[in-house]
């Protein structure tokens, strides 16, 4: 970790099956996550060749708080995106973050492709090669189960696996993590599929001996309090992210049937409280995070006269708007059937449903048909969107393969752009709440709602306080940053606020100031920038489809002209900031160049 | 006449209400074993059956009479009052033989400092439970 003198990489070459650790004393300056992950992408990242060429790298990574510290528990995955063909970010936690952390290594890195199918198994002792040709064609419950059975450490190790979407490279496929969390966006499956990776095994079998005691025991008990005993978290815990859905609607801000509405009739029938009340079995947790906010809802399903199947399926807001409102399907048991088979076909939920939704306007609007489906689809028949998840799999027919390349593909396609609810080029997230959900989720690194938390912004600024919009997004982008740099759930962003983090990180024989995380904070979100320019993405080019202007938020309707002089805004602050960033964080000529 | 303290001992009678935080086997690596990493926790949650399956606690079961110190041949280990063991790791000659003789595998071993990894029923563990699966209770108790 860290606390050693440099990062621990771990490269895996999977073409020559070698191994190799180096320590990296100047990545250090980094921290460690994302800030760390994006040093070495820039170093790997193939922008002139085949996304799915296999010199492409795979970067996961780890902070130094991870899991010694409480809710420091993801891990970073940093790629090239087979969706948008640009910078490819994503979370996931359950027990991922403490097996890479006792591996004792910081940052994984993958290049390269094996021959024939393989999974790797990596633990404090090193990396073992093992094939995977049995696996190769098995979904993510029953590979994962294999590899739980022919691998030891069970409570100290991760399963990340893909299915066969990531084996057909379905460009939004993702990696399943233990089951319940996922690397979900931006196509990493695909990436893994390329690389005939089915999965890996990490097992954190190794032991790392706590130097100064005072500190750091205090400063655990002061945050492990904070989040167990204030309501810092609460919203987390009781019912989850789907606590949102109900206020969403009510403000107009829930993308609902293609988001042709935002709101949904029939929300109270997917709220957080009735999942909770009608469905929810149990919680689960990421390792060293107390509060357990991954719910986990029972699916029954009667298949013949009083015999029944039942399979456990975590739900949250993200799945309960992908697959639920925007498709306008209404019944739990449905819109839990749809997760647990899109998860074990190993695509990503988000961009699946949000596709779906495309898919069905299109049908009602007659820009595809029958000829093109092989179904009839209308928003709510949840039995026929399994069908069409099955489709995608199973490459039906010549529509259903154009759909493996996500709906902006399809929608340039066959028609049906304005009404494409894709930002800057990756399927949206639940909510439309207005101009700075709009723009954060088009201009983010990741294009997620995670980036700059535009949804909030718009529930708490002046609608036309253009300044302030703007300023909030890149202020919280920045933010955020450092605390991906540790890796911290953002669920917790709350908990650890700047003085936290440096407390911690004090606690830990790691000395940053405020000043020196906040500019290393400034200098990821120019990177990253930097990145995805060199990766082709066009700030100035981003498109708002039509859909988002006609439908209200809770703010009334959006129109374009405002959103694209909020554009031209962000443009001119972004263009500020790396023209300062140039004298302060440019270390090439080309670096300079690319700005 | 005063009371007689009696000794309680470790039980995880809620698994059922485990969220597999962990919270328990950080605490006993970090404030028992002064370590970081749960591999030095002596109290151990895992899943059973994946999981979709249910989270397990393989611990000290405070045995009357523990296998654990009866094979220990340096008396590291000795019956402690009420059920389970005491430890004295000056004495102990890092033989293995204790991980051995647990009948439930409840005893791990720390390969770099050449020790087992034993549960002292100092209940630290119950303290760091957010849903209060584990409990200190007395030893007699169902």
């Amino acid at each position: 970790m860290l606390i050693r003198n440099g990062i621990r990489i771990l490269h895996i070459d999977l073409s020559k099956e070698e191994v190799k650790e180096t320590e990296r004393k100047d990545l250090t300056d980094y921290l460690g996550g994302i800030g760390v992950a994006i040093q070495l992408f820039k170093e790997y990242m193939q922008p002139d060749i085949d996304i799915f060429h296999e010199k492409q790298p795979i970067i996961l990574s780890v902070g130094p708080l991870e899991t010694i510290y409480p809710v420091a528990t993801k891990t970073v995955a940093v790629f090239r995106s087979p969706l948008t063909g640009e910078l490819g970010e994503s979370y996931a936690g359950l027990r991922l973050g403490l097996a890479i952390r006792f591996t004792g290594y910081d940052t994984i890195l993958i290049t390269g492709k094996a021959k024939r199918p393989v999974y790797l198994n990596i633990s404090s002792k090193g990396v073992v090669f093992r094939k995977a040709e049995p696996l190769w064609g098995l979904d993510t419950e029953e590979s994962g189960r294999i590899m739980r059975e022919m691998e030891s450490g069970s409570g100290l190790r991760s399963i990340i696996r893909i299915g066969q979407g990531g084996e057909k490279l379905i460009k939004y496929a993702g990696v399943n993590v233990d089951t319940y969390r996922h690397f979900g966006r931006l196509g990493l499956g695909a990436l893994f599929g390329s690389k005939y990776l089915k999965g890996i095994v990490i097992i954190g079998d190794g032991t790392e001996s706590i130097g100064s005691q005072k500190e750091y025991q205090k400063t655990y008990s002061e945050i492990y309090k904070r989040v167990t005993e204030t309501d810092a978290m609460e919203k987390y815990h009781d019912l989850g992210t789907t606590v949102n859905v109900l206020p969403l609607n009510d403000m107009n801000g829930l993308p609902t049937k293609n988001l042709k509405q935002s709101y949904f009739e029939d929300a109270d029938k997917v709220s957080g409280e009735a999942f909770a009340e009608e469905k929810l079995i149990r919680k689960i947790a990421c390792s060293g995070c107390p509060i357990g906010c991954i719910h986990i809802a029972l699916y029954r399903n009667q298949f013949q006269q009083l015999e029944y199947e039942y399979i456990p399926v975590a739900y949250d807001h993200e799945l309960v708007f992908a697959v639920g409102t925007f498709i306008g399907v209404k019944d739990k048991n449905t819109i839990l059937s749809i997760i647990d088979c899109i998860e074990k076909f190993g695509l990503d939920c988000i961009t699946t449903g949000v596709m779906m939704g495309w898919i069905t306007e299109a049908y009602e609007k007659g820009i595809i048909g029958q000829e093109h489906l092989e179904l009839d689809i209308r928003f709510g028949d949840g039995g026929t969107y399994l069908e069409i998840i099955h489709n995608i799999i199973n490459e039906k027919n010549n529509f259903y393969k154009d759909l493996s390349f996500g709906t902006l593909y399809a929608a340039k396609k066959y028609g049906g752009e304005d009404f494409a609810a894709v930002l800057g080029g990756h399927e949206i997230a639940g909510y439309h709440t207005g101009y700075a959900n709009l723009l954060g989720m088009a201009v983010g690194a990741r294009h997620s709602h995670l980036d700059n938390g535009g949804y909030a912004i718009d529930q708490t600024t002046e609608f036309s306080d253009h300044e302030q919009i703007i300023q909030k997004l890149i202020e919280e982008e920045i933010a955020r940053n450092i605390l991906n740099c540790l890796v911290i759930c953002l669920f917790a962003r709350n908990i650890y606020d700047i003085d936290t983090i440096i407390k911690a990180l004090a606690g830990i024989g790691i000395h940053w100031t405020e000043t020196e995380l906040k500019v290393l904070g400034k200098k990821i979100f120019y990177q990253k920038i930097q990145i995805k320019k060199a990766l082709g993405f066009d700030y100035r080019k981003i498109e708002f489809p039509k859909r988002f202007f006609e439908t209200k938020t809770l703010h009334g309707k959006m129109d374009s002209e405002t959103a694209k002089k909020l554009l031209k805004i962000y443009n001119e602050k972004i263009d500020e900031i790396c023209t300062d960033a140039i004298g302060l964080f440019a270390e090439t000529k080309q670096d300079k160049r690319l700005i | 006449m005063s009371e007689v303290k009696t000794p309680k001992k470790l039980k995880a009678k809620k698994m059922n209400r485990c969220i597999g935080c962990i919270s328990c086997m950080l605490a006993c690596a970090r404030l028992v074993h002064h370590d970081y990493s749960p591999v030095m926790s002596a109290i151990k949650i895992r899943s059973s059956g994946g999981l979709q399956g249910k989270f397990v606690a393989d611990i000290c079961r405070g045995c009357q009479m523990p296998s654990c110190a009866l094979a220990c041949q340096t008396q590291a280990l000795i019956p402690r009052a009420g059920g389970g063991i005491k430890y004295d790791e000056e004495k102990c000659s890092g033989c293995e033989k204790c991980v051995e003789a647990c009948e439930v595998k409840a005893i791990s071993f720390d390969v770099v400092n050449r020790k087992p990894i034993v549960c002292i029923q100092c209940g630290v563990c119950t303290g760091n439970c957010p849903h209060q699966v584990l409990s200190m209770e007395d030893c007699n108790q169902c």
